[in-house]
């Protein structure tokens, strides 16, 4: 009975979390912003503005919901769709606390690389069946830099597998008791957070849909429903990372004195709070110094620390 | 890298600092009193307009917003009979102001003037004739000018000496 309890509530509680974040940060982004620019950000529209989450989903509730007619409808409706069914299922192996995960699985690690590496087609197949030239070209873009800051993200990350020996999530963050792998591991750290932000499309590489950009790239021709289905697919995608950097990097759940689920999404919010300061401080990377920077600097980075973490794991076992 | 992370610990502080923002409509700016705002018609000391319908400020207007209508009553003294500023139109330059000899009209720190109607923009005399003085207390030009109306005639006026009766002149 307890079994079924935890196959259903768990998932429904943590869907529910990250749907009510992701709801959130709309107001939250812009507060922590404001904050940062010396500024008030939302405050009228309901109390402490938080009624401008509301406002916007409603605002995107009610806009027309129109396809191009020159448009390749099955794909244009089903781009969207990927960007938030990948994201959603990365959030399916990250364990929150001891015993609250959707799946424990052995492979956790893997599985999360696999599913952000899905995530390309929907900015592919956004861009392709948008019909349109600049479309087509913010969503090459973006493509491009997605799958090159892949590269080194898994191998950011495996210099984290080294220490832990193991790809569950779980295991990777009870090895973290003596020492956060944040400390040995800060190189790895660096990489895995630019990747991530380069994965998900964040300033300050958020090239392929800048508004300014190639008149807002490959979702150019979104409206309404799917638009908001990008726009919120972000803040799925800041989430994860910060979830899965909290749990690789950040030892997780463990902590003195609060319980651990509340350890986990006090990091969380911190490191979400961190990216936000990232968006409000850093000015967009063009397009040749993105690749440039993922292929000569953070890949051989990424592969030296891989090397070095291998010899002392080998040389100092334990 | 370095500066890149220079750039965050600068931002960060900005967290700690006071914000600019001023939360219109509780708190307002402040305004001074030379402010280019809304335009007024204003009264002298001894309560009469000062407006003498001279109609330089509606010909130094550069987008012709201000028309008027010179009248006399029945004392000599020039008035306007008429007075309308369109202020879709105006830009609250000013000029009108530096080119009044009486100061009667007169820009003032008040900018909130949103309407639904354009034509309720055209403000009439009554619209723009305030009771008070406005930005320069104490001055009528009648006092200091040589013109003569009732109650002051030619020489009466302050520093002013009285008309030389040429034909006491005469050898």
């Amino acid at each position: 009975m307890s079994n079924i309890i935890t196959i259903l509530v768990i998932p429904l509680a943590i869907w529910l979390a990250v749907l009510s974040l992701a709801a959130g940060l709309i107001w939250g982004e812009r507060r922590l912003l404001a904050l940062f620019q010396d500024r008030y950000g939302p405050n009228r529209c309901g109390p402490l503005g938080l009624g401008q989450s509301v406002a916007d989903v409603v605002k995107l509730f009610f806009k027309e919901d129109w396809v191009p007619p020159f448009a390749e409808k099955p794909v244009f409706v089903l781009a969207p769709a990927i960007v938030v069914v990948t994201t959603l299922m990365g959030f399916v192996v990250v364990a929150m606390a001891p015993g609250i995960v959707i799946a424990d699985l052995n492979v956790g690690l893997l599985f999360f690389l696999a599913v952000s590496s899905l995530g390309v087609y929907s900015i592919v197949l956004a861009g392709w069946s948008s019909n349109n030239k600049y479309s087509l070209v913010g969503a090459m873009r973006a493509a491009a830099q997605m799958v090159s800051y892949e590269v080194f993200m898994g191998l950011a990350l495996m210099g984290v597998v080294l220490m832990a020996g193991s790809f569950n999530l779980a295991d990777i963050v009870e090895a973290q008791r003596r020492l956060w792998f944040c400390v040995p591991q800060a190189v790895g750290l660096v990489i895995f957070l630019i990747a991530g932000l380069a994965e998900t499309r964040r300033i300050p590489f958020d090239l392929p849909e800048a508004e300014g950009e190639l008149v807002a790239g490959y979702h150019a021709e979104y409206s309404g429903m799917k638009f908001a289905m990008f726009f919120v697919g972000e803040y799925f995608g800041l989430t994860l990372i910060s979830a899965l950097a909290v749990t690789l990097f950040f030892g997780g759940w463990l902590g003195p004195g609060l319980p651990a689920l509340a350890w986990f999404i006090l990091k969380t919010l911190l490191l979400i709070a961190f990216f936000i300061l990232v968006r409000g401080s850093l000015p967009r990377f063009r397009y040749d110094q993105l690749m440039a920077l993922g292929w000569k600097v953070c890949l051989p980075l990424a592969l030296v620390n891989l090397a070095v973490t291998g010899a002392l794991v080998l040389a100092f076992p334990g | 890298m370095f500066s890149i992370l220079r750039t965050l610990w600068t931002v960060f502080l900005h967290a700690f600092r006071r914000r600019e923002t001023v939360q219109y409509p509780e708190e307002r700016p402040y305004l001074a009193p030379r402010w280019r705002g809304r335009i007024i018609l204003s009264r002298d000391p001894d309560g009469g307009e000062r407006c003498v319908a001279c109609h330089l400020c509606s010909v130094v207007c550069p987008v012709a917003c201000i028309a008027l209508q010179a009248t006399e009553d029945k004392h000599g003294r020039r008035y306007p009979e008429w007075f309308r500023i369109n202020f879709s139109r105006c830009i609250f330059c000013g000029l009108c102001e530096e080119a009044c000899p009486t100061y009667a009209i007169q820009l003032t720190p008040d900018f909130e003037m949103g309407e639904f109607v354009r034509k309720n923009l055209v403000y009439e005399k009554e619209d723009l004739l305030i009771s008070g003085v406005g930005k320069y207390p104490g001055y009528n030009f009648y006092r200091v000018a040589g013109l003569a109306i009732k109650g002051k005639d030619k020489g009466e006026a302050e520093n002013e000496q009285p008309p030389v009766d040429v034909r006491s002149l005469m050898p």
